[in-house]
Formats: C-alpha cells, structure tokens, sequence
C-alpha cells in the first residue's frame, strides 16, 4: 500500500503544471501563415503562443463577424478552473497521504480518480460549448457572409480535438502540455487505485 | 524483340551524343554536379548567403541571395525612393540633410559588414556616398538606414567605407584633393596646396554611432581605395594612391606619367594615440550628422561645427609611403594580415607588400627620400613578390581563406585564381564582361567563407534580352570549392555595383526584425490606441493623427480643410503581424507615397490647391478588402468657415 499511496500523493501533484503550461492548443495554419498562429488555452485564460496571435486571429476573425476572443475577466471559468484544481491537489494529496498511514483504503484513490474525470468531461462539454458560441455566433453585419453548398450559413467552431479544413486555414486541437502533465497524473492515481486493489487482494 | 533492340540502340547513341557534348563543354569531368543543381535554390528554400551589392549611381544597396542570384530588397540610402517615401517623409527627410542643403541623391559605393576580431558579426553594414561625401550605416536586423555623417575636407569619398576588425573605425578616404579647408583659388595651384584628407570616424560599440575622431591630412593625391590590417598589422590601414604626379587636367595622360604611386601605410593606433593625448588642429568646420531613431521612427538632422585634424608629418613613425607600380586602385589585406596587394591597373602585374618586411625596412630606416616629409619605403624591401598574370588591368582582390587569392581583371575581363605566397596562378575564368569588384562572403576578413566568389561586371552588351541602349549590369558566380573556378549563374544587377558584402544567412537571418512593437512606438504624432485618432488645426497647419488596420483608416472622412492648409498625415499602422504593411497616398499629393510597416508612424505632407473632395486609399494590397481601404478630404475655400471634423463608420 505505500508504493500505492506514494503514486497517489505524487499523481495529483502533475496537476500543478496547469498553472504554468497551457491545457489545450489550437493552432491556425494557412498560405499566407507559414508560422501558424496560435492559441493556448491555459485554466486561467487564454494567450497567443506568439505575442501578438490573439490580436492577429481576431483581426483575420471579423470578416467572417466572430467576436474577439474572451479576456479572462470575460468567462467565469477561468476564475473558476484554478480553484477547482486547487482543490482536487490538495484532495488528492491528503487521500495519498491517509493512505501512506493506512487511514483510507485504494477505493478512496479510485474514488478521486473518478471525481477527476467527471469534472475533466463537464470541463470538457463546457469548453465544446463555448466553442460552439465563438464558432457560431456570428455579427449579423459581418464583412463576409459565406454559405454551406446545401445554402445554409457557413460556421466556424474549431474542433474539439484533431484537424479540421475551414476556408483557408488548416484548424488543429490538440491538448497541450499542461493537459498532457493532467493526463499522466490521473494515470498516477489510477495506477495508484489499481496497485492498491492488487495489494488488498493479496491479503 | 526487334523494337526493343531498336530502342536500345537509339538510347545509346542519345547518351552518347549527350556525353559526347559533355566533354566539349565541360573540362571538370563527369562527377562534378551540374552549374543548374549548384545554383538552383527550390521554392520555399533559402538561399546560404547574404549578399549586399552596392547600387552605384542608384544611391541604394541591394540585397541578394548567394547562389540563386535572387535580388530581396533595396535599402534607401543616398536616394529618395518613393516606394517607401524615403526621403519624401517628413521623417526621413532629414536623413538627406548636408551642409549643402537637402542632397536627395549619391553614388554608392563600398559595403563592409561590421566586425568584431576580424570576423563578420552582422551587426551593421556601413556604405559610403562618393559624390557629397557621406558614410551611412544600415542597421542589419531592420535593414534600414540607421544613420549618415558627413564627410567634411573630402570630395570624392571614395577609398571608403572600410572598417577596423574591431569595428573601432568607419574609415573614409578622399579620392579628388581639394583646398582645406576649402577657398577661392586658382585651379593650377593644385599642386603642394589642395590636400587629401583620411578620416577616421569611430563607431560606438554598442549603439554604432559615428563621430569623426580625426582626419589626417595628406598631401594631394588621389587616395582611391584603403583596406584595414589585420591580424598581426591591425592598428594599421593602407590606401592606394594615383596621382601622385598632382595633375588638375588631363588626369587620363597626366596622372598616369609616374612608374610607381603609392600605397600609403597609416599607422592609425599611433596616431589615435596622438589625439588622444591631446594632438592634432581643431578647424572650423560644418557637416551633417543624421540620426534615425528606430523607436520614434524619425530621423534628426545635427550640424557639426569643428573637426580635429592631424597633419601627418607631427606624428613621427605614423605614415610610410610603400611605392607601387601603375596607378593602384584597389587594396586588399589578406586574412592573416601580412600581404598587401596593390592592383596596378595599367599593368598586368600584381604587387604584393609584406607586412613584416614593411615593419622590418621601418625599423631599419630604409628610406628612398620622403614626399611632403612622409618617409618612402624602397620598394624592393617591402615586396614580397609580385604575380604575373597575364592578364591586364587587375582592379580588386578577394581571399577563400585556404591561401588562395581571386583577382578581377578589367580590361582582360577576367578572374584569376593564384596562390599566396608561391604567387603562381592557379586557374582563369573569363566574365562577362568587364569586372570591377569581386566579392567572397567574408573575403575581406580573417574569416573568409570561399564557397563562391560574385563578379560584378561594368558591361552587359549581350548577356540578357536586349532592353534598347540602357540595361542593367551583369554578375556572375563562380563555385571556388574545388581546385578550378566554375561559373555556375548569371544574373543582372541594379544600378552599378562597385563592390558587395557577404556573409551567412545564419549571421543575420534569425535576428530580423518582423515588426515593430506599437506600444514603444515613441513619435510624437503616433496614434497607439484604436480610439486615438484626431485632427488638430494650428493656424494653417493641419495635423491628421490617422491609423490603419485591415482594412480602413481611421479617420477615413476629414471635413474642414481649406485651400492654401498644410496638412500632415502622420500615419500609424496598427498592425502587429509580419508583413502586413499599410500604404498611404492622396490625390495630388506633391511627393511620395508612404509605406508604413507594422507598427510604426509616418509623415506625408499635403497642400491641397483645389477646392473639393479629394479620395485617399491604402496603396499595398494588404487584405482581401484592400479596394475597400480608402476615405475622402473635403477641401473647402481658404475662407470658408466649415468646422474640423472627422469620422469613422458615421
């Protein structure tokens, strides 16, 4: 149960990266933009992976009429989203250690693991949500107005993950460091439930 | 079967038809690869070189890719160049202030990359104008001209633009002896009385501004080009001279009556020394010095009032006469710094000095008499050997760095390879035709990269599609790999290339500027925010705080203008994106239009004449609503009372 409780304390702690690395990536490639500008989307708000990306994507953005990109003080997710990573470390943390001193049990690792994923697929439908806001409502004034083959009105959601082709611009989601860091974590901790059922088993 | 025999044998004797024309053409055998492959950079590649070819008479730089031979840009120097709005801008009209007034046009000649230890360190390029004597320096992330200063007492500015290894000097020699300082007199007292001034201009290390430190006042013979020493002979600088005879006519037939000029041996550390301790004449004096500041994207016009000047024959060991034959032209240091090569050009043969010898002969005191009271060397104590050619006319060499030296030869139009040291030649490719310089990416330096070697030739004739009785000069480049020199590309030149500047792409390319940021935009009359814009009225002086982005100017409607205003278009692009410039111009306006790149501020000044309303627009297509990018001035009667106003999307 130690080797267990170790991977449990140390498994939430990758979580701590999202502060400083970027959850997710999003980058727009096109002719004439051989460097690819770029969006990370970090738990506290968004930056352009060069300096001035945000700025330029908007400027391309108005013509076909999307609104600029939210400012952190725009979206109460990035208030939000820190907090609630805040917590699930310390969480995890404390689990790991009761479990060092076999106060709790693997089910609690599990248990946190669990929580963890919830929470990562609502953020995840929340940020597909607000996707689908930036991508789809359109200024009703906007410079270009461009239509589907079938006639309807051609939107801009970029894809949640993976490639997609719109107008000119090759459109790519991908998660990005923090999210990887995310990811190895929470392997920590279902590795941690995993070893601790083995253990239990044994006895 | 039969077809296929058949086949078989014509492909044979195709191949051996080809590689029958191989041999005729080619000396180099069947491995080297082909001219096509060496030069051929694919799209979407880069070039391995930078290469900067002085514009001549165009007053401009070029910049071009070695070896594709693809021209990138022409850095405004000397000239006004409207496609900018260089020197039509009221920023960059300064930048062409002289004490003869605004001088709107020069003759270009030598580039020199900037050095620190004898090698090329990217920093700046400096150039120098011949005509009114100026050396600019061009700032090599912006690619821009960063700052000119007058030459003062000189005319002819042409053994210029060479700098120390340390980049210590900037060094600026006189080709055509004038009075100094100057005065009415009688041409035919040339002789003894007009004065050839070299003048060492210092370059800050850390920002690269110039200030003349001392000119050293020689007598009056044509000092026509100058190299530096280095290695073992920095601290020293060497021109070649012709008329020494001091002819004021029929230079042609009179100035070319003397066997041997000179090279003239500076020992400028010395006489550095010599000022610093307090020597040298202060003279009254009046020349420009013209500053472009990157960060409020404006030029600023200083006169200068007093030079320190240094009369050669109060400091004891700091000049020597070296005689050379044949009206030298071109003097070029080699990368270890022991030969001196003077190109007679009305001989066939080339001179070289030891430096050691030089240095041995002075400490020996081996003089041949003086001139003026400077020492003259004996000729066959500093030669280190001579290298007989066989061509004629030898005007410039260059180094590959393996102990190999390339020499052009005008009238024979021709390069020849020879050897250091053995002073045998090694191999002759002709050109086409009539070379002047030749260069080698880093070939005036310790440092030379001998990959190729760039020929600028003075006569195209036949070598391109005929364009009536003007055309463009032609280079051609050579690969000096291997043993033997392989022309390997051809291509014209803007304006006439005397001389040209190398180094790798790698040198500079990771360092240039793609925008500049708005928020250290420090102009007086930028607009930084989206809703800065305004138009101020001050007595007749109008000024529009306009910016720009894809795709309108803000204000893009102005009313209240009257005949006989003076307004000033101060124009902000707000864009914060590589290559992504805006474009101003309106009708009528009675200079240039403005090129304004991200992020920076520029000035156009216009004097309406006509009541009406007159239309501006954008001039780069900038965006796919480029045609879209325009606005209007109403122009009312000079005493009409309509209000000032303007607007936006009203």
């Amino acid at each position: 149960m130690k080797k267990a409780s170790i991977l449990m304390i140390f498994g939430p702690l990758f979580l701590l990266g999202l502060y400083i690395f970027p959850l997710w990536n999003i980058m727009l490639g096109a002719p004439q933009y051989p460097d690819p500008l770029g969006l990370n989307i970090h738990i506290n708000g968004l930056k352009g992976v060069n300096e001035f990306d945000i700025q330029n994507i908007d400027g391309l953005n108005h013509y076909i009429g999307m609104h600029t990109l939210p400012k952190a003080e725009d979206m109460w997710e990035f208030s939000t989203f820190p907090m609630v990573i805040g917590i699930m470390v310390a969480l995890g943390v404390l689990i790991g250690l009761l479990g060092y001193f076999n106060k709790v049990n693997y089910k609690w690792f599990l248990g946190w693991f669990v929580l963890m994923s919830i929470m990562g697929i609502l953020g995840m439908y929340d940020f597909n949500e607000w996707l689908v806001d930036y991508g789809t409502n359109l200024d009703p004034n906007a410079i270009m107005k461009l239509t589907n083959p079938d006639g309807t009105a051609m939107t801009y959601k970029p894809p949640l993950l993976g490639h997609v082709k719109m107008l000119n611009f090759d459109v790519t989601s991908m998660p990005a460091s923090g999210g990887w860091l995310m990811f190895v974590g929470m392997m920590l901790t279902l590795a941690a439930g995993f070893l601790g059922w083995k253990k239990t088993k044994k006895q | 079967m039969k077809i296929n025999n058949h086949l078989i044998v014509t492909i044979g004797s195709a191949l051996m038809l080809v590689s029958c024309g191989q041999q005729n053409q080619s000396s180099n055998g069947a491995l080297s690869s082909s001219a096509a492959e060496k030069v051929y950079v694919a799209p979407g590649e880069q070039d391995e070189f930078y290469a900067f070819l002085s514009g001549g008479y165009s007053g401009n730089l070029t910049v071009y890719g070695l070896p594709s031979g693809r021209m990138f840009k022409e850095i405004p120097v000397f000239s006004q160049f409207p496609t900018s709005g260089y020197g039509y801008s009221e920023e960059t009209v300064p930048m062409l202030n002289t004490s003869h007034g605004f001088v709107p046009w020069d003759d270009l000649h030598h580039p020199d990359i900037s050095q620190t230890n004898g090698e090329l360190d990217g920093r700046w390029i400096f150039v120098n104008g011949n005509n009114t004597p100026r050396i600019a320096r061009v700032d090599l992330s912006t690619f821009e001209t960063a700052e000119i200063i007058e030459v003062p007492n000189s005319a002819g500015n042409h053994s210029s633009s060479f700098i120390t290894e340390n980049t210590e000097y900037v060094v600026a020699g006189t080709r055509f002896a004038v009075p100094v300082p100057q005065r009415d007199m009688s041409i035919s007292e040339y002789k003894g009385n007009f004065k050839g001034a070299l003048t060492f201009i210092s370059v800050d290390p850390e920002h690269g501004h110039m200030a003349i430190k001392f000119q050293l006042l020689m007598p009056g013979f044509n000092y026509d080009l100058s190299h530096p020493g280095r290695g073992k002979s920095h601290g020293w600088f060497f021109f070649t001279t012709y008329n020494t005879e001091e002819a004021n006519t029929l230079l042609e037939v009179n100035a070319s009556q003397n066997d041997k000029d000179f090279i003239a041996a500076i020992n400028w550390k010395k006489i550095e020394e010599y000022v610093n301790n307090g020597g040298g004449t202060k003279m009254p004096a009046n020349y420009a010095h013209n500053v472009y500041d990157e960060h409020s994207h404006t030029g600023t016009s200083t006169m200068r009032k007093e030079v320190l000047t240094v009369d050669p024959t109060k400091v004891p060991g700091a000049v020597y006469f070296l005689p050379t034959p044949k009206s030298p032209h071109g003097c070029d240091v080699d990368p270890s710094g022991e030969y001196i090569i003077g190109n007679g050009k009305l001989s066939a043969d080339l001179t070289v000095h030891s430096f050691d010898k030089m240095i041995a002969a002075i400490e020996g005191e081996k003089f041949d008499g003086e001139a003026y009271g400077i020492p003259i060397l004996k000729f066959e104590d500093v030669l280190a050997g001579q290298v007989k050619s066989g061509g004629l006319g030898p005007l410039h060499t260059e180094f590959d760095g393996k102990g190999n030296a390339y020499t052009t030869f005008f009238i024979s139009s021709e390069v020849v390879k020879w050897k250091l040291g053995t002073w045998e030649v090694i191999d002759r490719k002709p050109t086409y035709y009539s070379v002047g310089h030749l260069m080698i990416p880093g070939g005036n330096s310790r440092k030379p990269f001998g990959q190729y070697v760039v020929a600028m030739n003075k006569i195209t004739k036949d070598r391109y599609l005929p364009t009536g009785p003007e055309m463009e000069h032609s280079a051609q480049i050579y690969d000096i790999s291997g043993d033997k020199m392989e022309l390997i590309y051809d291509f014209p030149t803007h304006g006439e290339p005397h001389y040209a500047a190398g180094c790798p792409a790698e040198l500079l390319a990771p360092k240039s500027q793609k925008i500049y940021r708005l928020d250290e935009n420090q102009h007086p009359y930028a607009v930084t925010t989206a809703d800065g814009s305004k138009v101020v009225r001050d007595g007749k002086e109008v000024h529009v705080y306009m910016s720009t982005i894809r795709s309108h100017f803000t204000p893009d409607n102005i009313e209240g203008i009257k005949v006989g205003d003076k307004v000033y278009f101060h124009i902000t692009n707000h864009e914060q994106d590589f290559d992504v410039p805006h474009g101003f111009s309106i009708l009528g306006q009675n200079s240039s239009e403005l090129l304004v790149m991200p992020g920076q501020t520029k000035t156009s000044v216009w004097e309406p004449k006509q009541v009406g309303v007159w239309p501006f627009y954008c001039t780069d297509f900038c965006s796919a609503l480029h045609q879209e990018m325009q606005g209007y001035v109403r122009v009312s009667p000079a005493n009409s009372n309509i209000e000032l106003k303007w607007s936006l999307g009203e």
